[in-house]
């Protein structure tokens, strides 16, 4: 008591617990089992191809076959899977589709065998050395000799007998707590020693310590039987159970000898335990030791409107109507069949319906022993349901809750401990069908979970799909890339293929060049005119295109390809597309004035810087190409000269939009921060003082570029003189630096002049580009 | 005979045989010890009221059925209006106006019940629901009852007690009040309604218990009422139409009030006998708060259920304006019974942990 017990210890004291709820209906089994099991033959016989619960088996015979008693009909196939065996000797007439032993009456593959009355066995083949066999053997045997489980539920007994876990008690259900039903009665009386035989061939197979054979206290014949079979046999027990519809439950009778609960949505293994019922114990002795399939059964016969009840060895697959023609059946003026009992039995809907291995009873009752269920009436709370449900529910509130469709309350309400017993059907005054209520309620849960499930497969396979296809695209393009980069490689480790560029681009910049010349002509008269006007137009296009051609740059003049560098560093901030097209605006207008006004003063520094340029041009076509393919035609120095210039003339055009921003503060934005990057980026050998010329150059076009877009018609000489002050930071941080810069000092001077000149007439210039 | 009938039919097949209408006729016929008592201490009116009550209630349903276009004769043989009828007759004082028991009647059986969804859908206790209606609109009328017939001074035929009911008068012209009059000239309550009054005025119980409203253990005629309600139920419970839950929760949640009262201030509460066998005691706990339509439906809740109605009865009967306070006990208990419900769901076979090892 102190100590935990160990299941078997605990059963071994011989407890029999209790389980709640329960019935005790009229027994009336009295009527079935007065007489000893006769025989039944009969001509034709209905051999449904399926009889348990899984997949049928393939057919092996064809119409015309002649077969033994005992032989395969069918060959189990995967899963849980059966064969069917012919229950006589004769020959196929036909394989039909019939109707089946099922409530709802639904057809079945079934084998039409006509008897040839000779009743010959096939060769048998026993087991008779089944200890010391490999157990595999021993229930594939049985699997063969299509055992399925004989109480109900026509369970394939194969499974079983091969459970995946650690099995210590065996319980032989011989309860039988329904009324009318005696098969399993006497079974017991008369064959318990193959019972027993049976048992232990199930002990051995399922490896339990312990088997319990539980009989309900009013089959004495059938216990003492037992009984005097049992005399010597070890770790076999009998248990006598009170009489109480449902204690041949399953999930009862593993209470009553136990105490022990199978945990909800489990089975017994779960918890140690395995449960067979007598009928099935004895099929699998006839299987294994006298090597018979199971062809026949105990079926009770029996009802009022029977003039001979009885119990009888009814070959599997005879037609019911067959049956009753031989037990004097008289129907009611309704007639009104049952298969099996009265609590969980079915109504017979075709009485061409075969017995089948599950068929334990076929019922005549009459109208006033079992009484037809009355006009449903509204539920009025008694609670009878509940003091008589056995797995301790509310069948009332199931009730409520089926009628209203309350899926998530009857879950909640444990709907599917229900195992339809009947018991609270049985007891409700008010006529309530409780358990068709929950059958249908069942089914409306599994049919919309499945819909739910199908719903859920249906949108992952769709996210699945859409991850397939981005991933595919990934893939694509990650191959493209590295294709187009395995190119590049190859043609930078070729050099002949540099030659080839090298030239090309060349090529190039010449033809444009002659294009520039013949288009200049038209426009302008001066080389100076000229180099504006191309630099003003590189401009603009560049500051309109969102996209920069590292090749195009490459290809246009240096200026050109000194703006995509300007421009690379304004395209990352797309925040201020006026600006840009303010200072090229401005920039265009400084190329005009430049042109017309200052012509002495810039000729040469613009003679000067074309013919660099050009002349970097013509040394890069012979220069290999440099990492950075934007300024691979253009030395560090050259880039530098003509950046600093076109900042410089970007910043003064800037400068005229700021009315009062101090250089200072200009490096704060991002602007320049990103000029800077870029500039840094471009060209890695830039010396540091390099770079920071730059980026003063571009705060100073940032400035510039603000000043513009403030500019006003009324701009003054004091916004000159302001912007003058920036510019002279920048000559004083230009003078700093090595003569090389010279030139850029110069183009500063230039801008400065030009910013002058613009702020007396740069509105036109402003209103004519934004 | 190919295919047969009854396609449909789902198992089990066969019933107990004890029918909803069965039931309700049982639990009338159960009341009739405790009729019977009302008549021969407080006169013919209980039974006038009774025939009334359930005349007006099978009225009433059969033109709420009529008018919700139901099956009258099959829905009027189920007997549950007849048992409402005949409870409430069994509340209301024997010499009541004939309208007292007509409108708590009709709103019994049209507004708690049939408004609701007739039988099995009302939320509250119709007879009881009634009867508050009637206490709450005519506290008078609701509260005269006569003393024992043997404590009248005009005793009283049947004919003067169905002329009361009409007319308010008997046929020697005596009113209510007059009648109220005891054999010494004391005008007479109820013991339960007498303690109270007494009890504003600072009697001490012993001195109250003097009166000779109060018999040994309870009211004169009182007690043999109890008594015979408790007759009734005790048969009822034998035949398992109701189950102890209910009464035992009642009865053992009022005494032990009762008990805790004497022992606290004996002078100023109700002895036990008497609180258990005055007023309308036996009759609520077997015939009233057993109403399974009203009453929590599962076991555990039955006894939560009963146990708040006991201790309500106590609450209202010490403390309440009204002196016995079993209806409005029963109508606020009614209210929790969804809580209740909710919170005694018993555990379904397969969710319990392993039961301990008991040798």
């Amino acid at each position: 008591m102190q100590s935990e017990l160990t299941l078997i210890e605990q059963v071994k004291l011989g407890k029999i617990w209790e389980f709640p709820g329960g019935i005790n209906p009229p027994e009336r089994k009295s009527l079935s089992n007065q007489t000893e099991i006769g025989n039944f033959t009969t001509h034709t016989l209905y051999i449904p191809i399926q009889q348990h619960i899984g997949v049928a088996g393939s057919l092996l015979v064809t119409k015309g076959e002649s077969v033994l008693k005992g032989q395969a009909l069918t060959s189990p196939g995967e899963g849980l899977s059966l064969p069917v065996h012919a229950p006589t000797s004769g020959v196929i007439s036909d394989i039909i589709d019939h109707v089946d032993a099922h409530p709802s009456g639904k057809t079945v593959l079934t084998i039409v065998l006509e008897a040839d009355g000779k009743d010959l066995w096939v060769n048998k083949n026993p087991l008779l050395n089944w200890q010391e066999l490999d157990r595999d053997t021993v229930v594939k045997h049985i699997q063969a000799a299509g055992v399925s489980g004989l109480g109900g539920a026509s369970f394939p007994t194969y499974v079983k007998l091969s459970p995946h876990k650690n099995i210590d008690l065996l319980i032989l259900n011989g309860v039988e707590c329904e009324p009318y039903i005696t098969a399993d009665d006497v079974l017991m009386r008369y064959h318990a020693n193959e019972i027993v035989q049976g048992a232990q061939i199930i002990q051995h197979l399922v490896a339990a310590k312990l088997c319990v054979i539980a009989i309900e206290d009013n089959k004495t014949e059938a216990i003492a039987s037992i009984e005097k079979a049992l005399a010597d046999v070890a770790d076999i027990e009998l248990r006598v159970v009170p009489t109480k519809y449902p204690s041949g439950g399953e999930k009862q009778l593993v209470e009553l000898i136990t105490g022990l609960q199978v945990p909800s949505g489990g089975i017994p293994a779960d918890i140690g335990i395995v449960m067979q019922n007598v009928g099935t114990s004895f099929a699998v002795k006839r299987a294994t030791i006298d090597g018979e399939a199971l062809v026949s059964r105990v079926v009770t016969v029996t009802g009022e409107r029977v003039k001979n009840p009885q119990n009888l060895w009814v070959p599997l697959g005879t037609p019911i109507k067959t049956l009753l023609q031989n037990v004097g059946y008289s129907p009611e003026k309704t007639p009104r069949l049952i298969m099996g009992g009265p609590m969980m039995g079915f109504n017979i809907v075709d009485d061409m319906m075969p017995v089948v291995k599950s068929t334990n009873c076929i019922l005549a009752p009459s109208n006033f022993h079992l009484p037809e269920r009355g006009v449903e009436q509204n539920c009025i709370r008694c609670g009878q349901c509940a003091d008589a449900c056995p797995a301790e529910l509310l069948p009332q509130q199931l009730q409520w809750f089926a009628k209203a469709d309350e899926h998530e309350k009857l879950k909640e309400y444990d709907l599917f401990d229900c195992i339809e017993c009947g018991a609270c059907a049985y007891v409700c005054p008010s006529q309530i069908p409780l358990v068709q209520y929950y059958r249908i309620a069942k089914s409306d849960i599994r049919q919309a979970e499945e819909e739910k499930l199908k719903a859920e497969k249906a949108k992952r396979r769709f996210e699945v799909r859409q991850e397939r296809l981005e991933r595919d695209k990934q893939a694509r393009l990650l191959r493209h890339k590295e294709s187009a980069e395995k190119r590049k490689k190859a043609l930078a480790q070729d050099g002949s293929a540099k030659d080839k560029i090298a030239a090309a681009l060349a090529r190039a910049k010449a033809k444009k060049a002659t294009s520039e010349n013949t288009d200049d002509l038209a426009a302008s008269d001066t080389p100076q005119d000229k180099v504006a006007a191309a630099i003003a137009r590189a401009k603009a296009k560049k500051l309109k295109s969102s996209k920069v051609s590292v090749d195009n740059s490459a290809d246009s003049t240096p200026e050109a390809s000194l703006e995509t560098s300007l421009k690379a560093t304004d395209t990352a901030p797309t925040t201020n597309p006026n600006k840009d097209r303010v200072a090229a605006a401005v920039a265009r207008a400084k190329a005009k004035k430049l042109a017309k006004e200052e012509q002495e003063k810039v000729k040469n520094d613009a003679e000067l810087k074309n013919e660099t340029d050009h002349k970097g041009h013509a040394d890069a076509a012979d220069k290999p190409v440099s990492e950075a393919q934007v300024d691979k035609t253009l030395t560090a120095a050259e880039e530098r000269k003509a950046k600093v210039a076109a900042a410089v003339a970007k910043a003064k055009a800037k400068k005229q939009k700021a009315a009062a921003d101090e250089p200072n503060q200009e490096p704060t934005l991002d602007f320049v921060d990103k000029a800077s990057a870029k500039i840094s980026n471009e060209d890695k050998k830039r010396s540091a003082d390099d770079e920071r010329k730059a980026k003063v150059a571009a705060a100073v076009a940032k400035a510039k570029a603000k000043a513009k877009k403030q500019a006003t018609e009324s701009e003054n000489s004091t916004n000159t003189s302001d912007k003058e002050t920036p510019d002279l930071n920048v000559a004083d941080d230009l003078s700093q630096t090595p003569e090389q810069i010279r030139k850029d000092k110069v183009a500063a001077a230039i801008a400065k002049a030009k910013a002058k000149k613009n702020a007396n007439n740069d509105t036109d210039n402003g209103s004519n580009n934004s | 005979m190919s295919l047969l009938t009854n396609m449909f039919v789902s198992s089990p097949h066969g019933n107990l045989g004890l029918t909803t209408n069965q039931m309700m006729r049982i639990v009338a016929y159960a009341t009739l010890p405790g009729l019977a008592a009302q008549i021969y201490f407080f006169g013919w009116g209980s039974l006038i009221q009774a025939i009334l009550c359930i005349s007006t209630a099978l009225i009433a349903e059969a033109v709420v059925l009529s008018l919700r276009e139901k099956p009258i004769r099959r829905t009027l043989s189920d007997g549950s209006a007849m048992l409402t009828g005949l409870l409430l007759a069994l509340s209301i004082p024997p010499l009541a106006p004939w309208w007292i028991a007509v409108i708590g009647t009709v709103f019994a059986i049209i507004v708690v019940k049939q408004l609701y969804g007739g039988m099995g859908f009302n939320l509250f206790n119709p007879a009881m629901a009634g009867y508050v209606v009637l206490l709450i609109s005519f506290p008078v009328a609701m509260t005269n009852w006569l003393p024992p017939t043997e404590l009248l001074q005009h005793p009283m035929a049947f004919g003067d007690a169905f002329l009361a009911v009409f007319t308010g008068f008997t046929y020697d012209g005596y009113n209510l009040t007059q009648l109220k009059m005891s054999v010494d000239g004391i005008t007479m309550a109820t013991p339960l309604d007498h303690f109270k009054t007494e009890q504003i005025l600072n009697y001490t119980t012993t001195e109250i218990l003097n009166s000779p409203l109060y018999g040994e253990y309870g009211g004169t005629g009182w007690l043999e009422v109890n008594l015979a309600f408790l007759l009734g139920g005790l048969a009822l419970l034998k035949l398992g139409i109701i189950r102890w839950h209910i009464p035992v929760a009642v009865i053992g949640s009022l005494g032990v009030c009762a008990l805790l009262g004497i022992t606290i201030a004996p002078d100023q509460t109700y002895p036990l006998s008497f609180s258990l066998l005055s007023g309308a005691t036996m009759f609520a706990a077997f015939f009233i708060a057993t109403d399974p339509v009203s009453a929590s439906t599962t076991n555990q809740g039955r006894i939560v259920y009963g146990c708040f109605i006991g201790v309500m009865i106590y609450i209202i009967r010490i403390w309440g304006g009204y002196p016995d306070g079993i209806a409005f006990a029963v109508l606020l208990a009614n209210m929790c019974v969804p809580l209740i419900d909710h919170y005694t769901k018993p555990v379904t076979y397969g969710h319990k942990r392993r039961r301990e090892a008991k040798s």
